[in-house]
């Protein structure tokens, strides 16, 4: 099985990376030797077989609805690249 | 143009009415300074994990219980993978293979007064996104995630409206319904009700045509709007020999018109798998019992009720129906004074609702107590005041001066039903108009109704009507 | 010199000696082997009791820490100081142990040989020109190399339990549940663990009685009380049964290592434990299933470094696509991209059931597999790795070559259960690792075995050159 650069270019896109030609390339056939590897899958026996999402057989723990926070922006704002006006910073987005 | 028909099914999001977050505990009060409740968590800090709110679950679990569905004793919480400022973790916390409510219908009624049943596909419950500022400055948007991680459901339905007033009477039975179970303020301008609907015309007999879906639209007027818009939109498009693309599109409403937002090839691929952080949530059988008994009698068996067992029209049923709170008072002025369902619903639908109107407050805040209401429209019920006066003692009550029965002695307002001072005052007031005694009996029936009010006027209003007319009918009548 | 452990850090601190100076100068002393990203000199050292009352440690990098930045050995990270701490974090710190730093990791704790980290590789402190395995490569380096006497790390595919057995020290993964994960950078959630490195199975215990617990604020967290690990210790291994799973010494495992680790068993075995041979069948398929669900997870886990609220954020970005591929594709290595898109591919539309549900259906097989065999057995047993540390460098060009080593860990995690590795000798001068793997939440066998072994042995004793005397 081989990726194809269409194909690589959309993965990128999909994980928002932006990939220089030389590292596509080796990505690429690194890719392309780890879906050789994880074909080894098609011939498990896995009929009827119950995903596993999870290790365990238990149930989420939930908390009650209760306010436990209090106003963090004073440490949002210590660690933020950009913030301004208590806002994060982005390149104007237009919809 | 009239042989197409127009296909429609909403996703309506409705934001859960609880105190802290679906998995974080920051408030979601709304309007407060941005990123002021953002938490750790809200933020999608490296590091911090989800927990599901209880609440939040119980909620939606009360909704799908409410229209009738499937409600999963295991439900699962996904991803759902796109990149976007405002949803900080790169993906949202949804419900995509097994959903904690699937199926169930929703009764709505049209203006006109036919009903439609609208079945549900499906209700999952996610997290609400934060949202972008993008006026506050030049070259920036502004990210505030005060609003991330609010709790949803999103209520989808299957494709089986076919009008804009089908939709928005949906879209309101449903809002009636969230706000009655009290998992929802229902506040459309907040956003805290919004809708996406999927709009597709055919002709019937043939394929479902293709859709577009019409994002984000926060008013019932707007919807009705946005999706006439769509429809004659798509049928003309077809007619002038165009396709229609599958796109997600905007409403704009200064301009009354849908506009495309982006496109299928545009679209995302959400790689939605289960959330790795979240196990299945669970809900034992006796927490469904619990939530079972916790269900209120909901608005359609009431308005039923009041009709059937009641005997109130059906329009005074629906306007005592529209909410819950207004539907509770009426029943507690009912509980006080049993039988009298029609006066009850006389006065809260109409003198009730008009001073609450006007003072612009809400029923459970009114200054008039539904036992006090009761014990004003005992004094009808009795004869003490008739019905005329009793308006002027609400309004008293509602100006604070006291219980009906205090104020109704304070003023003397207690009704004349002694036949003796009757007669006495009809032979004074026929003595004091004799030209208008003569024409009546010369044939002028209009003129008793001329003397009715004289009468009445004798005495402040206060007469027993009823006795007033049978007495001066008798006098007048009598020596003709 | 003596190897450090608890035991000796009290009689030194009994006897006068200032730990936390000592525990500088060490590091200090071993700053070649670059084993830690960040060296702490903590300002006041609280001098309140608990357990481990002024034992100086060391956290592996990617446990959010207030006090110092915690980097997840990567670009992305080189400058975040988190404004909360990790569960454990706060109960190490309750019990009085004192951090001394950060330990270098693979980047976001995706690699064997901790040659993945944006701070330069760790050195293993028995052979500088060889890896100290990884992901938790810089908390195996630093006890190996006598700084601390212990280190805690994290345990997704095998990144306690390698680097433990290239070091020649005690590596503890508990039960997926058994820890808190809030605060422990993830990496792929439904396998991480966090886990403790130390010179000896007793030192785990001890430091693992601290770290285990329910935690409210991590849904996946166990809701179950505690075993007292200390007094598991001296149960002693008769009657006990031990597995010897036949996959795990697998042709790939090297003949030398299969001796040593039957060696040691042999040593179980003399204390009283009986051996039996058992199958798990499926294991062979845990090394694709891991390379699918664990991407799969990561590439949505990583998400979240965009640039936009913390951490690495482009310059000049000429719009919002810009700052997020720019900030990513600058941030991150070359291994967690080719993870991200890994798993961004297993996930996508087409084929989303053919390799992720396929993977989490053998997934349950693993699982199965190891829960037929405990309906006999007590604990399994088998080689932590097929072969010794290898050479920095000897594996990077090939990936799937360096994937392909941790055969004998990963099922581990896709099962969610708990293991160790334990010293069971030398080949050619190097550490051999005994990996015996536990029931779920039943991690004081483990500490029994495990103790047992090292009462009667002192391969966990023995010094690395490299290491401070």
């Amino acid at each position: 099985m081989a990726i194809e650069t269409a194909q690589l270019h959309r993965l990128a896109h999909l994980a928002r990376l932006d990939l220089p030609t030389a590292e596509e390339v080796r990505l690429a056939h690194d890719l392309d030797a780890l879906l050789g590897l994880i074909a080894q899958l098609q011939n498990a026996p896995v009929d009827g077989v119950r995903p596993m999402a999870h290790p365990h057989e238990v149930a989420a723990t939930l908390r009650p609805d209760r306010v436990s926070e209090s106003d963090r922006s004073a440490a949002l704002e210590g660690i933020a690249p950009e913030m301004q006006s208590g806002l994060f910073l982005v390149p104007k987005v237009i919809e | 143009m009239s042989d197409w028909q127009a296909v429609i099914g909403l996703e309506i999001h409705v934001q859960l009415s609880t105190q802290s977050k679906l998995f974080s505990g920051a408030s979601t009060a709304y309007g407060a300074e941005p990123n002021t409740q953002a938490s750790f968590v809200d933020v999608a800090l490296p590091g911090t994990l989800p927990v599901p709110n209880v609440d939040a679950i119980r909620k939606a679990a009360m909704f799908g219980l409410a229209v009738g569905a499937d409600v999963a004793a295991e439900s699962i919480f996904a991803r759902k993978n796109y990149f976007y400022p405002d949803s900080p973790k790169g993906y949202q916390i949804s419900q995509y293979e097994r959903p904690i409510v699937a199926g169930g219908t929703v009764l709505a009624r049209l203006d006109d007064g036919r009903e439609i049943t609208v079945q549900l596909t499906r209700a999952h419950l996610e997290e609400d996104a934060g949202k972008s500022v993008h006026d506050a400055f030049h070259a920036a948007s502004g990210i505030d995630l005060n609003r991330a991680g609010t709790p949803l459901i999103e209520v989808v339905s299957e494709p089986v409206m076919h009008s804009s007033a089908e939709a928005v009477a949906y879209m309101k039975a449903v809002h009636r319904l969230v706000r009655w179970l009290g998992i929802c303020d229902g506040n459309l301008q907040e956003g805290s009700f919004r809708c996406d609907a999927n709009v597709s015309v055919h002709k019937p007999g043939t394929p479902f045509g293709t859709r577009c879906e019409i994002k984000n639209v926060n008013s019932f007027r707007f919807v009705e709007k946005a999706i006439d818009y769509e429809i004659e939109r798509q049928i003309r498009a077809i007619e002038n020999g165009e396709t229609i693309v599958q796109e997600t599109r905007l409403y704009d409403a200064a301009a009354n018109k849908t506009r495309t937002m982006r496109s299928k090839e545009d679209a995302e691929d959400y790689r939605y798998f289960p959330d790795p952080d979240l196990p299945p949530i669970r809900i034992a059988p006796a927490e469904f019992e619990a939530l079972r008994a916790a269900l209120p009698e909901l608005p359609d068996a009431r308005r039923a009720r009041y009709i059937d067992a009641l005997g109130l029209p059906p329009y005074d049923a629906d306007k005592l129906t529209e909410d819950r709170a207004t539907s509770d008072y009426f029943e507690a002025v009912l509980g006080a004074l049993p039988g009298q369902a029609k006066l009850a619903a006389n006065w809260v639908n109409g003198e009730l609702a008009a001073a609450l109107n006007e003072s612009q407050i809400e029923i459970t805040a009114s200054r008039i107590g539904a036992v006090d209401l009761a014990a004003l429209l005992a004094r009808i019920v009795d004869g003490t005041i008739s019905g005329k006066i009793a308006k002027d003692v609400f309004a008293a009550m509602w100006a604070g001066e006291g219980s009906a029965d205090a104020i109704i002695d304070a003023k003397g307002l207690r009704q004349i039903s002694d036949t003796g001072a009757i007669a006495q005052m009809l032979d004074d007031v026929l003595a004091q108009f004799p030209e208008q005694v003569a024409k009546y009996r010369g044939g002028d029936a209009k003129l008793f109704q001329f003397l009715v009010g004289q009468a009445m006027k004798a005495t402040k209003g206060k007469a027993n009507p009823a006795q007033v007319n049978e007495l001066l009918r008798e006098r007048l009548d009598a020596s003709r | 010199m003596i190897a450090l452990t608890l035991a000796s850090q009290r009689a030194a601190c009994a006897a006068g000696t200032d730990l936390l100076n000592d525990a500088l100068q060490r590091a200090e002393a071993a700053a070649g082997l670059n084993a830690l990203i960040t060296l702490d000199k903590p300002a006041g050292v609280a001098t309140t009791g608990g357990d481990l009352a002024g034992i100086p440690f060391v956290h592996k990098d990617l446990f959010c820490t207030t006090g110092q930045r915690t980097t997840c050995g990567s670009k992305m990270l080189a400058n975040f100081v988190s404004p909360y701490d990790a569960t454990i974090v706060e109960r190490l710190a309750a019990s009085g142990a004192v951090s001394i730093g950060k330990a270098n990791m693979d980047e976001f704790a995706m690699g064997s040989s901790n040659e993945n980290s944006a701070f330069g590789p760790v050195l293993n402190p028995w052979d500088t020109a060889r890896v100290p395995g990884g992901s938790s490569g810089g908390s195996a380096a630093i006890v190996a190399a006598n700084v601390v006497a212990f280190a805690t790390g994290s345990d997704t595919g095998g990144s306690v339990r390698q680097p433990a057995a290239f070091c020649g020290v005690t590596g503890f993964k508990p039960t997926y549940g058994r820890v808190s994960r809030f605060g422990m950078v993830a990496y792929a959630s439904s396998l991480d663990q966090a886990g403790v490195i130390a010179r000896s199975a007793a030192d785990c215990a001890e430091v693992l009685q601290v770290m285990a617990g329910h935690d409210p604020r991590d849904a996946t967290s166990v809701d179950r009380p505690v075993d007292d690990y200390r007094a598991a210790l001296d149960r002693g291994v008769r009657g006990l049964r031990i597995g010897l799973a036949r996959e795990l010494f697998s042709a790939g495992v090297r003949d030398a290592m299969q001796a040593t680790v039957h060696a040691a068993l042999r040593e179980l075995e003399a204390a009283g434990a009986v051996l039996v041979d058992i199958d798990l069948p499926t294991l062979p398929l845990s090394i694709p299933a891991y390379y699918v669900i664990a991407p799969a997870e990561a590439s949505s886990n990583l998400a979240r470094y965009d640039g936009v609220r913390y951490g690495h954020r482009a310059a000049d970005a000429k719009g919002l696509r810009d700052l997020y591929s720019r900030s990513r594709a600058e941030g991150f290595g070359t291994e967690v991209k080719r993870r991200i898109l890994t798993g961004t591919y297993v996930l996508s539309s087409g084929y989303y059931d053919a390799y992720y549900l396929r993977a989490q259906q053998v997934r349950r097989l693993i699982a199965n597999d190891f829960a037929r065999a405990f309906a006999d057995v007590d604990l399994i047993a088998g080689p932590t790795t097929p072969d010794v540390a290898f050479k920095l460098g000897e594996k990077t060009a090939d990936p799937l070559a360096m994937y392909a080593a941790d055969i004998n860990t990963v099922a581990v995690n896709l099962a969610g259960l708990p293991a160790m590795s334990v010293p069971a000798g030398f080949i050619d001068g190097l550490p051999a690792g005994l990996q015996l793997i536990g029931k779920a939440f039943d991690e004081s066998t483990l500490f029994t075995a495990g103790h047992a072994l090292q009462s009667r042995t002192d391969w966990h004793l023995a010094l690395a050159p490299g290491a401070v005397r």
